[in-house]
């Protein structure tokens, strides 16, 4: 881990620890804690995207698949709900590691249609097998717990997704660092050469879709509990286009990125609540207008500013 | 039973042609500027409801549709102008999250604009569906799959036969070398957006009569005018072409024979299993390695 | 025992056959170029030997064993390492870690120890880092460690790919053209750096066009056309072969 990384993580913390003081009501809470969680999904998805160079337009259907595991298991079936977020886990991993392989020999453009594809197949099942998911209105969830431990304040809530988001972020870095980081970064630049080195190309892709999508389930069954609720629209195309923007729009290539990201793109939509009908006009604006200016993103764009700013001195 | 199998078919090509079209357009702006422009919908969505509203102001027909379609190219301009030209060299995915950021503009501005309503056209004919070997075929769709033959007959000609479309053609092989021969290719870029604007505004006006409009009609039909120029392979326009009629029919066979419900899942089904088989397409180029 | 041992090789791309029915040895400790026109299926066996395309017949030894078919991940394992005719540098990283993916199989690559940064890992990374120094001083790019490889120039990033090649530790190191694009300066210095890399008893195969630079560093010259074995032998012998010169050498191998 590199300094700054360090130090990121450390300011992390910093912010992570601070921010409980701060948030004065219920609804301030439940943004922070939709924001660990669309990070954790976001920093996972940047390893795919930002670091190996494999896009996915489909994770929110992952999310959307753990959510309704949890949902429809804790309440059909009556599984305590952890048993019923690891099974959606796991489920969603075997159905990554079977679509992985003829999905991600696919490059670029053809990789994005690949993943977009599945994404909507997903969303259209869960807005079709109404028995099963309730359909287009969704279904409620019934509240999490953990050994009888039910987590029922904001505080606790927010405890448990920024310790996750947390996690991840280390986890993460470490594995950047590492020679697998090192090996997912190289068949982003070479896939050829790569694997002429020793890498397995095809095995470090399929291992790091998974893992991204069992981290999209796992936040998606968190999220359907704390909201206690969850609809299709979850795993739409439009959630999964918000996630990658958040990546995006934060840094690809970066951990810190996709946390800033994600945070960013959670918060505006409550803030440009203001502009009322303009709200969307403003977002796609910002949103174009972001990319164009910063075409690496926030955090990469401003590292390089303030680096420039240093050496001209 | 052919009688049935007929209609779809019918209903298929009719559908299969608006996917076309705006699968021509994802194929025209890819070849000149290798951006996947995922505001392609939002240009049928413009087609359709400026014509809607232009009639509902009182404009006739011959007056209204024009405009619609100029107004679509007009966005289809300014998109590439304000938003791609400057964007040069950038990643594809940066290059597709500035599209959709352009999607959202213009359907919160349409919203705004016009309204969130559904609204629909009078198709030619009246409506009165004409009986063909015991199937019906609506005026409107005649003139859906007409006017589609003409514009790709129209299209064709442009690339074959006049000097601006074999420099289009030009700078989709290879923009370095276009550029020696003294062909504009910013200029190229500009009118691959104004055609696609124009294309998918056709699109738009055609298809309202018989499936309705309103803001966000865009999503779909661009997600599946996507994947038809993708079954075909990108960046051909026959393949986008043909790639149109086989998701309509598909679809259209899926909806009357197995499950209505999974319509909208199969463009998506086809893409995966297309892609899986063949990963460039029906018809696109197959590279070995390449290194 | 050959080090490497090609024998009927065929690799068909359509109704045309890159390479047809080819065989020929390196002998362990030799530089041997394989020479020929412009489409003669050089960098094709390239590809069949390293293992990124596959042949439609004929095998491919190595040391003895049969590696005919295997990925190319796999082949690397055996001791066979390449370069790229056009440079294959990992662009989005930086040249002290391009070196080190070419370490990747020596490095410690459990995931509980990455994940969870046990001291183990560290000693690991630490002898990967001091190894990938190591060679880059090697190849003339000592102190270039932290830059971008996108801020190297071209002569560089040649030298690049073969440090991170020998970073695999390989006994067979084929080089695609490391000299194309060259100025003559650099190209001696890639002369000097081929035989410093043969001293160390590493057996290299070497597809050039520049044939000063075959003549100077080659012990074997084996000359394809249309993806068969024209002929072979030491450079002496195969200049004057009325086949060769028609082929390929032309006026310029009677002139020299």
């Amino acid at each position: 881990m590199s300094a700054g990384q360090s130090a990121g993580l450390g300011l992390l913390a910093v912010i992570l620890a601070a921010l409980p003081f701060v948030l004065d009501n219920p609804y301030h809470f439940e943004i922070a804690i939709l924001v660990c969680l669309n990070a954790t999904v976001c920093v996972g998805l940047n390893l795919l995207i930002g670091y190996a160079g494999q896009i996915s337009l489909g994770h929110a259907g992952f999310f959307a698949l753990g959510g309704y595991a949890s949902a429809i298991l804790t309440l059909s079936y009556d599984w305590p709900p952890l048993g019923a977020l690891a099974a959606g886990a796991l489920g969603v991993a075997v159905l990554a590691h079977v679509v992985a392989r003829p999905i991600l020999q696919l490059k670029g453009h053809y990789l994005a249609m690949g993943t977009l594809g599945l994404g909507v197949i997903i969303s259209i099942a869960l807005n079709r097998e109404v028995e099963l998911t309730g359909g287009p209105d969704g279904t409620i969830v019934p509240p999490f717990s953990v050994l009888g431990w039910m987590p029922f304040e904001s505080l606790e809530w927010y405890a448990i997704t920024a310790g996750l988001m947390f996690v991840t972020v280390w986890l993460s870095l470490n594995l950047i660092g590492s020679p697998i980081g090192r090996a997912l970064r190289a068949l982003h630049g070479s896939e050829v050469a790569a694997e002429t080195l020793g890498v397995n190309t095809a095995s470090h892709k399929n291992l790091l879709f998974v893992a991204s999508a069992v981290l999209a389930a796992v936040c998606g069954s968190l999220y359907a509990h704390f909201s206690g609720f969850i609809t299709p629209t979850e795993g739409a195309f439009h959630h999964s286009i918000e996630l990658v923007t958040m990546v995006v729009l934060g840094g690809m290539a970066s951990v810190f990125g996709a946390v800033v990201g994600a945070a960013l793109l959670t918060i505006a939509p409550q803030v440009l609540t203001v502009f009322h009908d303009y709200e969307s006009i403003v977002f796609g604006a910002v949103l174009m207008g972001m990319m164009i200016v910063l075409p690496r993103g926030l955090v990469p764009g401003l590292v390089r500013l303030v680096q420039s700013v240093g050496f001209g001195r | 039973m052919t009688a049935a199998l007929l209609q779809y078919l019918i209903s298929g090509v009719t559908i299969g042609a608006i996917y076309a079209l705006v699968g021509l357009g994802f194929s025209i702006i890819y070849n000149a500027s290798k951006v996947i422009n995922f505001a392609q919908g939002e240009f049928v969505m413009i087609g359709g409801m400026a014509a809607v509203f232009l009639v509902a102001d009182g404009l006739p027909m011959v007056a209204a549709l024009p405009l619609a379609v100029l107004l679509a190219v007009l966005v289809g301009i300014g998109l590439e102008r304000v938003a791609i030209a400057p964007a040069r060299g950038a990643s594809v995915v940066t290059l597709i999250i500035i599209t959709i950021g352009a999607s959202i503009l213009l359907r919160g501005t349409a919203q705004l604009v016009w309204d969130r309503n559904f609204h629909t056209l009078p198709g030619i004919g009246g409506g009165m569906p004409i009986e063909v070997l015991g199937a019906t075929i609506l005026p409107q769709a005649v003139l859906v799959i007409c006017a589609t033959m003409a514009i790709v007959a129209a299209l064709f000609w442009f690339f074959k036969a006049t000097r601006t479309g074999q420099a289009m053609l030009a700078t989709s092989y290879d923009p370095t070398a276009a550029l020696l021969v003294g062909i504009d290719t910013r200029r190229v870029l500009t009118l691959a957006f104004a055609l696609a604007g124009g294309l998918g505004a056709i699109a738009g006006i055609l298809i309202t009569p018989i499936g309705m409009t309103y803001a966000g009609v865009g999503v779909m039909l661009g997600l599946k005018g996507f994947s038809a120029a993708m079954v075909g392979g990108l960046g051909s326009p026959m393949g986008a072409i043909a790639g149109g009629l086989v998701v309509g029919i598909a679809e259209a066979l899926t909806a009357g024979y197995l499950s209505s419900a999974y319509k909208d899942a199969v463009a998506f089904v086809i893409i995966l299993l297309v892609l899986v088989t063949r990963p460039s397409g029906l018809f696109g180029r197959r590279d070995g390695i390449s290194l | 025992m050959s080090r490497l041992e090609v024998e009927g090789l065929v690799k068909r791309f359509g109704p045309f056959a890159a390479i047809d029915q080819l065989s020929f040895v390196v002998e362990p400790g030799t530089i041997q170029s394989i020479i020929g026109p412009n489409g003669a299926g050089k960098t094709t066996l390239f590809n069949l030997v390293s293992g990124l395309l596959h042949p439609d017949a004929g095998r491919v030894c190595f040391d003895g064993g049969e590696i005919t078919g295997r990925p190319a991940h796999r082949v690397v394992r055996s001791g066979i390492a390449r370069t790229f005719q056009n440079v294959q540098v990992f662009f989005n990283m930086t040249v002290l870690e391009n070196v080190m993916v070419g370490g990747h199989l020596a490095c410690d690559r459990r995931l509980l120890p990455i994940l969870l940064r046990l001291p183990g890992h560290f000693a690991s990374e630490r002898r990967c880092r001091d190894r990938a120094l190591a060679l880059l001083d090697q190849v003339g790019l000592a102190g270039l460690g932290d830059r971008p490889a996108d801020a190297l120039p071209y002569g560089a990033l040649k030298r690049l790919e073969i440090a991170r090649a020998l970073a695999a530790e390989p006994k067979l190191l084929m080089l695609d053209e490391p000299a194309a694009g060259l100025n003559p300066a650099e190209t001696d210095a890639i002369d000097t750096l081929i035989q410093e890399i043969a001293a160390r008893g590493i057996t290299v195969l070497l597809v050039e066009h520049d044939m000063r630079l075959v003549r100077g560093v080659s012990d074997r010259i084996l000359v394809l056309n249309r993806g068969r074995r024209l002929a072979a032998g030491r450079w002496d012998e195969i200049r004057h072969n009325p086949e060769v010169v028609a082929a390929y050498l032309g006026a310029e191998g009677r002139n020299r």
